[in-house]
């Protein structure tokens, strides 16, 4: 494999590895990988870094829905100008085209459901491209980014063994 | 209550505790402990094998096996072995699924010692086959091996301890609890002493699939040598199942049956639920496991150049998951050491004493362990051997 999709691999795990712990894990120079980082942040093979939340155990988990949309494509643009513009409000968490019966999948958050709703209705539907939209309220999360949310993850291991 | 030791056959209370066992009773009293004591994978069974499991229970597999095994996964064992040593093992007499490496181990020395029979042990080692050997009325002499030698087996060292009555050799590698590998070279330098003196080797591959540097070589795959070696392997540590108790033995039809005449008076068989999910493991668990492989070498790499970092002289370990350090700058005795640092600073690592008296000056690290606490150990542990350096 790649060294730079090692790192990848790695950070795609574990976003706080520091350059140099990557570095004693794969054998190379500090500043090797340092630079390696820099470059695919850089070129947008790294976009950011989030935190995965659970924001049910903290006041405020707010409203998430999945919006199949229907959309007419444009003819030199296909889907991407609306997926572009859809996009750029703040409350699209996700944006992603689909095979299937619809195009795109939208992922919205919001404070409350209504905020959602009311989203949908004067921003997402009145778009000129936009044909229909089917909403699904999100009731509960159990894995995201490859975490599960109410996994126990205790070491379950004999704290001693031959 | 009474006293009923005058009961018990002198030749069990004869056998020490193990060390190990003292050392868990002292860590499981502590709070807020860093185990790197841990001598199994931090990964639970990869999801494939755990579901093949459920699946044969829902099928109604929940009967007894043959007592060698199901057929099926003999088959995929002979495929494994000869794929990864290079060596053939007819599925029908050569091979028996046994629970864990340790029945194994326990059946073949029964199985050829006879009362005063030496087993060569080189130390330190896992802590079963001494026991193992005086269990079978045998003698267990240890062998010592050095960190000087990263814990190879020394051809002239070995050839010192052999005798008229040594009959079996045992050999572990990758060692726990060293991480210490034998090479081919080195192998091939032991097959003269091993034929010439007539030995059987009991080849425990338990780590083998967790070989860092190199490629895994058995004694068996020697000419000459595959008829007087026990293969023994299972899915404990290569695919994490440990607690599935699936082992194997591969080796001369004879001894195979033998061993499988012990084997069906006292456990009849393995149990037929792990038997179901090892066939799962060989037939599509290769890809999982590497990952697992790959992400402990990634840890190797970490703990090693941390414990250096803190002053502590170990070599490159180059299998299984175990770091063995010396300690000797502590001027501590390996116990002292370990329960001063799991006092001091809540760390638990295990005496190389536990491991025979070769481990005297070492501890054993397992870096089966997250990587925040492998940092935070060695964190930890640099604090504590800046405090107590000697020398």
């Amino acid at each position: 494999m790649e060294l730079k999709q090692k790192i990848l691999q790695l950070m795609e795990n574990d976003a706080r590895l520091s350059p140099r712990t990557i570095a004693v894990m794969l054998d190379e120079e500090e500043a090797k990988i340092a630079s390696i980082i820099q470059q695919m942040e850089a070129d947008k093979v790294i976009l950011g870094y989030n935190t995965v939340i659970n924001w049910e155990k903290v006041d405020g988990d707010g409203a998430m829905a999945m919006i199949d949309v229907k959309v007419t494509p444009e003819r030199e643009f296909g889907f991407s100008r609306v997926a572009e513009r859809i996009c750029r409000f703040p409350e699209v968490r996700c944006v992603y085209l689909m095979s299937g019966t619809y195009d795109l999948s939208v992922m919205v958050c919001g404070e409350t459901m209504k905020d959602i709703a009311d989203f949908i209705s004067h921003k997402l539907s009145t778009l000129d491209n936009v044909q229909s939209t089917v909403t699904h309220f999100m009731l509960k999360r159990y894995k995201q980014d490859n975490l599960i949310f109410e996994d126990p993850q205790e070491d379950k291991r004999l704290v001693v063994s031959p | 209550m009474s006293k009923m030791d005058k009961y018990i056959s002198p030749t069990v209370m004869a056998i020490p505790p193990s060390g190990i066992r003292k050392f868990f009773d002292l860590v499981t009293q502590t709070k807020g402990v860093i185990s790197l004591g841990v001598g199994e994978p931090d990964f639970v069974t990869p999801w494939h094998i755990r579901e093949a499991c459920f699946y044969s229970l829902e099928q109604g597999y929940t009967m007894y096996t043959s007592n060698s095994g199901l057929p099926e996964l003999r088959e995929e064992i002979a495929i494994y072995e000869k794929k990864k040593i290079g060596v053939e093992y007819n599925p029908v007499d050569e091979i028996l699924i046994t629970v864990g490496v340790s029945e194994a181990v326990d059946i073949a020395m029964r199985v050829l010692l006879e009362p005063g029979d030496e087993v060569l042990v080189p130390e330190p080692c896992f802590v079963s086959y001494a026991p193992g050997a005086d269990l079978a009325y045998g003698k267990a002499v240890p062998v010592p091996t050095y960190d000087e030698d990263e814990y190879r087996l020394r051809p002239d060292v070995l050839e010192k301890h052999i005798t008229s009555k040594s009959k079996l050799l045992v050999l572990a590698y990758p060692s726990n609890p060293t991480g210490g590998v034998m090479t081919q070279e080195d192998l091939a330098a032991l097959v003269d002493i091993i034929i010439k003196n007539d030995l059987i080797v009991i080849s425990d591959e338990i780590y083998s699939e967790l070989t860092y540097v190199g490629q895994h070589t058995s004694i068996a795959s020697f000419p000459g040598m595959k008829d007087r070696t026990i293969v023994m392997n299972g899915f404990s540590k290569a695919f994490a199942m440990t607690g599935w108790r699936i082992g194997y033995a591969c080796g001369h039809p004879d001894i195979i049956a033998a061993m499988t005449k012990i084997h069906q008076y006292t456990i009849m068989c393995a149990p037929i639920m792990g038997q179901m999910a090892a066939i799962e493991a060989l037939r599509h668990g290769e890809a999982e496991m590497r990952k697992m492989v790959d992400d402990y070498n990634y840890r190797r790499k970490l703990i090693l150049s941390g414990l250096r970092e803190i002053g502590c002289s170990c070599f490159e370990p180059r299998g299984a998951f175990y770091c063995f350090p010396s300690i000797a700058n502590s001027g501590m005795n390996s116990e002292d050491f370990c329960e001063k640092l799991l006092f001091e600073e809540q760390v638990a690592v295990v005496p190389g004493n536990a491991f025979g008296a070769k481990g005297e000056g070492f501890i054993r690290c397992c870096y089966a362990a997250s990587i925040s606490n492998i940092e935070e150990a060695i964190e930890r542990m640099g604090r504590f051997i800046t405090r107590h350096r000697k020398c």
